[in-house]
């Protein structure tokens, strides 16, 4: 049996899924990642402002992701202003 | 000349609190110190006709948002001779009049303890992993949820701090 990776889900973005995060199976890159969410969320991953981290330190370049058994990703949109 | 000893006090807190309670016992830590200077920061009210807001939510992400905090300190450190710095930052759900952020920096001179609060202010406005949404009070009565999103004026704040 294939592991899970978490994916969690930060400000709006968690309203798209519907849910603070979700579980994925093992392994994404980054295509695999869009292919498996919520179209609405997919769509949005697109948007250069929408940063993306792994295991807790940012990616400079999401298409470079490659998330394993036991990973967690983060989908960050833009912080909040004042 | 020996290195100064450092202070320094950062946390994430998601239950309320009283800043003369961090205040307080911050100034004894530092004695010897100059000047302290100490910004709070509370949700507001705002006005009626934009719906008046009713709470606050504040959402982290525990790996980036306290480790970037630290970061934000360290930089606060090399920028303005301190002697201590205190930030604390609310998560969670709040309501108005509640604080939702304490910065107090101590130091020989008022000069670096006040720019030490203005420069860790607006990064942590503009800059630091939080996601807020406000919940208002809609004219029919009813309340809806709203995320607030990043603002012009954040990004001028940052720009004050590039040279």
């Amino acid at each position: 049996m294939s592991g899970v990776i978490t994916v969690v889900l930060l400000g709006k973005l968690a309203d798209l899924a519907g849910a603070p995060s979700l579980q994925l199976p093992a392994p994404l890159d980054w295509a695999g990642l869009q292919a498996a969410l919520p179209e609405a969320l997919a769509g949005a991953l697109g948007d250069p402002r929408n940063r993306v981290a792994l295991n807790g330190a940012l990616l400079a370049d999401k298409a470079a992701l490659h998330a394993g058994e036991g990973d967690e990703i983060a989908l960050l949109p833009p912080v909040s202003g004042g | 000349m020996p290195p100064r000893i450092q202070m320094r006090d950062i946390r994430l807190l998601d239950q309320p609190f009283l800043p003369a309670m961090l205040i307080g016992p911050f100034t004894q830590a530092n004695p010897g110190l100059g000047g302290v200077c100490t910004f709070v920061g509370e949700v507001r009210h705002d006005a009626k006709e934009q719906g008046s807001v009713e709470a606050l939510e504040l959402t982290h992400y525990e790996p980036l948002t306290l480790p970037g905090m630290h970061a934000l300190a360290d930089r606060a450190f090399e920028r303005f001779d301190l002697m201590g710095l205190l930030m604390v930052h609310r998560t969670g759900m709040m309501h108005p009049g509640q604080p939702i952020v304490c910065v107090s920096a101590a130091a020989l001179h008022r000069r670096d303890a006040l720019g030490a609060v203005d420069f860790c202010m607006d990064h942590l406005k503009s800059a630091a992993w939080f996601w807020k949404r406000e919940k208002r009070a809609k004219e029919n009565g009813e309340s809806k949820w709203h995320w607030i999103e990043p603002r012009e004026q954040d990004a001028a704040d940052l720009a004050r701090w590039q040279s």
